[in-house]
Parts: C-alpha cells; structure tokens; sequence
C-alpha cells in the first residue's frame, strides 16, 4: 500500500543536498490565517526584540527592581516547561512500562517536548539581561554548585540532547541513513531513562528555584512541597497537552496520520485522560497535605483565598472530574474539555507562583506590556512553525519505511505501520 | 556540621550537573564566615544623607537626588545608582532615620542562588558581584530576602549592581566611604564580634535610648550589617518575619536529594523494565520487538 506519505520516506533522490532543498520549500498553501498571524506576530517580536537587545529590557517590558521575572520566564519558560512533560511521562509508560498502546503518540509527543525545550528554554535567552554569558555555568566559568538553577541550566542542555536523541531515527528515516537509523535505535532505551530522571529533577527544581523567596510569596502558594508540586503537576499538564494537542494534531494533519495511530487515536486518549486524573487526585492531597501541615487555614478569606480556590477547584478539581469520567463513558468531549481546563490550571499556577502571588503585598504589581505579550506568542509560533514542517517531512504520526521495520523484527502490520501493531 | 552540610551541597551539586565534572567547588566555602562588619545605630542618625554622597563620589555613582531635599516626603529604595539611602519613618518616639544598604549576609541567597557564582561572599564580608561571570539571569534579585540587588534594566549591558562595603577600600585599609564620612558616628566598623559586642554595651548601657533586639544577629541567619535602633524595628520599614536560619537551607533539602534520585531512579527504572521483560517471558509469549529494539 502506497501513500503519499510513503513516497516521501524513499530514500532522497538525487543526492542530500537538492533534497533538503527541495523539502525546505513549504508545503501546502501560504496564506492561511494561521501563517498571516502567526508571521505578523513573529515580525512583530523580531521588531521588539531588536529594540529591546540595543536599549535594554525596561524599553519593552515592565521588569522592576520589584519584580525581576515576568511573563516570558513565568509562561514561556516554567509553564512552556511543564506542557512539554508529556514526552517523559509517555516515554516512561511506553519503554519502562511497556504500555504498548501508547508507542503510536511517542514520537510526536517527544518532538513536541524536545520543540518545546528549545524554544521555551531558548526564551530564557530573550529574557537573560547578559545572554552571551550564558555558556558560562557549562564552561564551568566557576560553577555555581549551591544554585538550583545550576541544576536546571545542565538539565535543560542534557535532557534536550536526550529528547533529540529519543527522536532522531525518525531524522534518520527521513534521510535514509539506515546504518545510522540502527544506531541512534539502539540508544533509545539508555536515553529514555536519562530523560525520565533528568525530568523528574529539573520539573521539580523549577519549584525549588522559589524556596529561597519564601518571604516574597503568598502562604497559601508557598510551601516546601512547590518541587512536589511542580513534579506531579508536570505529570498531568504534559499529558493533557498530549490530550488537546493531540486532538488538533489528529485534525489538521490527517493526511499525515498512520492507520495503527487512526485505530488506537481513542483509546489512547481515554487511557491518558484516566492517568492524568489520577495523577491530579494525587496533587490534590499534596494540596491538603500543604494546607493542614503548614496550618495555612488562617490565610482562608478575601480575594486570595477565592484566587487560590479558583486555581485548585476550578482548575484541579473540576478538570480532573472531568477527566475520570470523561475516560470511564468513553466521552472524547469531556476529556478534552478537561484537558483543557487542566492546562489553564497549570498556567494559572505557574504564574501565581512567580508572577501573581509574587509580591502579593505590592502596592504597583507587574503587568506585562503588549510587547512582552508579542514576544510570548510569537515564540509559541515560531515552534508550531518548526512544529508542522517536521510533521509534514518526517514519519511522526505515521508509518516508517519498511527499511527502518527491517531492523525490527517479527510481523509487521501489513501496512507498514509502526511495529506495536505486532506487540499488541 | 559545618562541613557537612558543604560536603552534601558539592556532592549534590557536582551530581545534578554532571557526575563527570571536576570538583572546583574549594571556594564555594568561603559562603559562611565574614568577618568585617557595620554596626549601624539607628539613634544616632540624623538623616544628613552625608554618606549617600559619599558613596555616590567613592564608586563614581550620579550625585543622589536632592529633589525633596531632607522633605523626605517618599520612601527611597536603593536603586542601581544609589546604592545606599536614608529614609525618614514617623515612630512612636518620633523621626527615626533609616539607612538602607545591602545587608551582607553571612550566607547569602544572593550568592547561593548564583548558577555562575557571580555573586560571592568574600572572606573578608563583603557580598561582591563580579561582572565576567553574571548572565542577567535575575535569580539572585528572587531570592534577596532583603531585594537588594538592583539590575540595570535600561541598559544592553546590563549589570547587578548593590552596595559592596567598599571592598577596594577595605583592600587599601580605609573605612567604607559611609562609615568613615558620618559626621555623627551613627556608622561603625570592625569585626562582626566587635560590632555585636558594641551592640550589646549600648543597649545594657542605655536601655531606655533601645529597643532590646540586634537586626541582623539571627535575621536570615545573620548579616554583616547590624542595626541598633531606639523603636522596634517593625515601625521602620524592616522585616521581622524573616526566618531565623540562613535562606539557602531552604533549598537544602532538594539539594540534597538529587543525588538520590539520579542513583534511585535509573536503577528502579531499568528493573522494572526487566520485570517486565520477564512476565513476558515466563507467559510463554515472544518477546515484542522494543526488547530486540535495544540490542
């Protein structure tokens, strides 16, 4: 069976070079009115982002002495960081645990989270006021070995080279280097592991970075479970952006989706949408846990207390409903609601933790300007951009050459499609 | 104990970046000790704002504002050209001056925060920022407990910048610029013993010119700057809720269980990989190909 797909994973003709050229031009047509925005936003940021690098942050953003982060560390970095956990929950699920019905989202779930990490990651660059120093905790310019965010900075750089190397057969396939493809292979499983336990410390050191403001955060946000927190909450953000991503992957690319994926597309998100609800009852009584131990009752009125109510039973609680119930009636709808409801949850928390209920108590609190807001959505742009021009090139979401199946052994599904269908 | 809690802070340090990196860390334990100091007593001063001048001309900084003259009609923070500032405070016993400056903590979260240790308490006490290491990451400004380190936000270049207790002028043996220009010897220095003791005779010797507390003694486990004052220090701006312990035993913990997790969780993974594995087997079902995938 020959698919348009299929023909593009032949083995580049004509030599790598005219092939990479040929696959660069884009495909499909220019003047939708995602390019049109989403080009506008970018021109836009690049404008911003010029002035702001020749004048300096106060030229474009609303940074003070007072409140030194704000949205492009508080969303793109901590929030663009906890949807990309995903890639490690599945990756867990599918190698460690064997969950075989997962391996069909694996790869587009780790392309997102490697995108994720180099463009939000990459935003740190935006906002470091000295960014050409920020090789120096690699070089080893004096290691700063008692800062978390040490931690973090090697993290990022490690847990990025193991998600490109997670997804580089795919890379391999696309070019035809077989004996390549057979290398990078067999590195999956060391760096699935590398990758999980890199991610385990570096979601909850984005937590710990916020242990040493604790006079500086509202008690009821603040508390010594914040890595805890941050952890399990990267558990369920991840996969419900797995969730509502998915869905719209599943729509928009369709021409590029496998059979096996088409097959197992439901029943995957029904099983996601169950651990992310359990993942999110266990965050709940981290919540409690945090509320009683810390004795925190006393902070339980006015406008904070609706604030942080808001955030965990309109954004925890209910999406996590939800989700269990959506997953127990098969109700595609409902899950996805709640997935979605589950990732404003998530922002809502990551900025309160380092935006809004930072400095509660300031008489002028940071708002970000338009410009900081351009920024922030033209770096989601420009990664939806690098985003579809691998999935229309790469076999992400769907089969791989059979070559790339020769290495594998056993029955192959009989439509090239990837090799669960002979596991499961 | 000391060396314990150092020991840990390396070894989960050397862990969470790489296990492979050499141990350069010897210096990193310079963070606790300071022996210079400034007592600083709050009676004394008459809000002349003599040593905002001075500083200003000792580290080249633009003149301080004089607008509201001696009005002091807002309340003045440090900023990153002016790097200490006197603020008046109406008390229960009338005008209190406050001089506000970097604290110098005995172990700052300034320094600790630091991922390129660009902030650095020397031996000497001073906290000092060095500009060939600092990115502009701003951690060091979220972790202040006093906010004092200030970032030139208008700036391409920007840098930290905040008061260094004068530590050129402490290499040459001179005074800081503001200690040694108070015309009413609100300002002291010498070594944090010293400075505490001064503290103590003051207070005993005039009980009813003090309150009975040392801002500075125990607050954020202790600093290099010390304040005597005649009101309690809440009527003057201060924070008292400030933990007791030094702020970088709060991410202690976390520290210290990183390497615990990178030991704990590859081993617990690549186990429960093979327990897999084995179900599989034992079931009398071929192995699926992702065992194959790895050889």
């Amino acid at each position: 069976m020959t698919t348009r797909s299929d023909a593009i994973l032949e083995r580049p003709a004509g030599g790598l070079l005219p092939f990479l050229k040929r696959e660069l031009r884009p495909k499909g047509p220019v003047l939708t009115p995602f390019n049109v925005i989403t080009a506008a936003l970018m021109l836009g940021a690049a404008a911003i982002l010029t002035y702001r690098f020749i004048f300096g942050l106060a030229t474009v953003t609303n940074l003070s002495q007072e409140f030194p982060w704000g949205l492009w560390k508080g969303f793109n970095v901590m929030t663009g960081v906890a949807f990309a956990g995903g890639a490690y929950v599945l990756v867990f699920m599918v190698y460690i645990l064997r969950l075989e019905k997962y391996h069909a989202i694996v790869r587009v779930t780790v392309l997102n989270g490697f995108l994720a990490y180099v463009f939000y990651a990459g935003a740190l660059l935006l906002d470091l006021g000295r960014p050409w120093k920020v090789i120096n905790p690699i070089i080893g310019n004096d290691f700063g070995l008692t800062s978390v965010l040490f931690l973090v900075a090697w993290h990022f750089m490690l847990y990025m080279v193991a998600q490109l190397l997670e997804f580089s057969p795919a890379v391999a396939e696309w070019l035809g280097w077989r004996r390549i493809h057979k290398v990078l292979t067999g590195l999956t499983i060391g760096t699935v592991i590398l990758g999980v336990t890199l991610s385990t410390l570096h979601q909850s050191a984005l937590g710990a970075l916020f242990m040493m403001a604790k006079p500086k955060i509202h008690p009821l946000w603040y508390s010594e479970f914040i890595p805890v927190l941050f952890f399990i909450s990267s558990i369920f953000a991840g996969l419900s952006l797995v969730i509502f991503e998915g869905s719209i992957t599943f729509k928009v690319f369709q021409h590029r989706v496998g059979e096996d994926l088409k097959r197992k597309h439901d029943d995957i998100l029904v099983g996601l949408a169950r651990v992310a609800g359990g993942a999110m009852f266990v965050y709940l009584f981290v919540e409690l846990i945090k509320i009683v131990h810390g004795q925190k009752w006393v902070y339980m009125h006015g406008g904070w207390a609706a604030w942080y109510a808001l955030e965990i039973v309109g954004c925890v609680a209910l999406p996590m409903v939800l989700l269990i119930t959506g997953s127990r009636r098969r109700d595609l709808t409902m899950i996805r609601t709640g997935a979605a409801i589950t990732l404003v949850g998530v922002v809502l928390n990551r900025l309160n933790i380092a935006i809004i209920a930072f400095k509660w108590y300031a008489p002028v609190h940071y708002v970000p300007t338009w410009m900081e807001f351009i920024v922030a959505g033209a770096v989601i742009s420009a990664e939806l951009w690098v985003f579809r021009w691998v999935i229309n090139r790469m076999p992400v979401l769907g089969p791989k050459p059979d070559w790339a199946d020769e290495a594998e052994p056993a029955a192959v599904g009989e439509d090239g499609a990837a090799p669960v269908a002979a596991g499961s | 104990m000391e060396f314990n809690r150092r020991s840990l802070f390396k070894l989960a340090g050397v862990a969470g970046g790489t296990a492979l990196l050499p141990d350069k860390a010897e210096a990193a334990t310079h963070d606790a000790g300071g022996d210079d100091a400034i007592l600083i007593d709050l009676s004394r001063c008459v809000g002349c704002r003599t040593c905002e001048e001075a500083c200003a001309e000792a580290h080249g900084l633009p003149d301080p504002d004089w607008s509201d003259d001696f009005s002091y009609e807002s309340a003045r923070p440090t900023t990153e050209t002016q790097w200490t500032a006197v603020n008046r405070y109406e008390t229960s016993k009338g005008e209190v001056f406050v001089k506000r400056q970097c604290m110098h903590c005995l172990e700052p979260a300034c320094s600790t925060a630091c991922l390129t240790r660009a902030l650095y308490k020397t031996e000497e006490g001073p906290v000092v920022w060095r500009e060939p290491k600092c990115m502009g990451c701003r951690f060091c400004m979220i972790s202040c407990p006093f906010d004092m380190p200030k970032f030139e936000f208008e700036s391409a270049v920007p840098k930290i910048q905040k008061c260094k207790m004068c530590v050129e002028r402490l290499a040459e043996g001179q005074l800081p610029a503001c200690v040694e220009n108070c015309p009413n010897e609100a300002l002291s220095f010498g070594t944090r013993s010293e400075m505490l003791r001064l503290a103590h005779e003051r207070i005993i010797q005039s009980p009813d010119d003090y309150v009975d507390h040392i801002y500075g003694e125990h607050e954020a486990g202790g600093t290099s700057v010390l304040y005597i004052s005649p009101v309690p220090f809440e009527e003057l701006g201060f924070r008292t809720d400030l933990d007791a312990e030094a702020y970088p035993e709060l991410t202690r913990d976390f520290l210290t269980a990183v390497p615990l997790v990178l030991v704990a969780w590859p081993a617990m993974m690549l186990a429960l990989r093979q327990a897999g594995e084995r179900e599989e087997v034992l079931a009398g079902e071929p192995v699926p190909e992702l065992a194959r995938e790895e050889a």
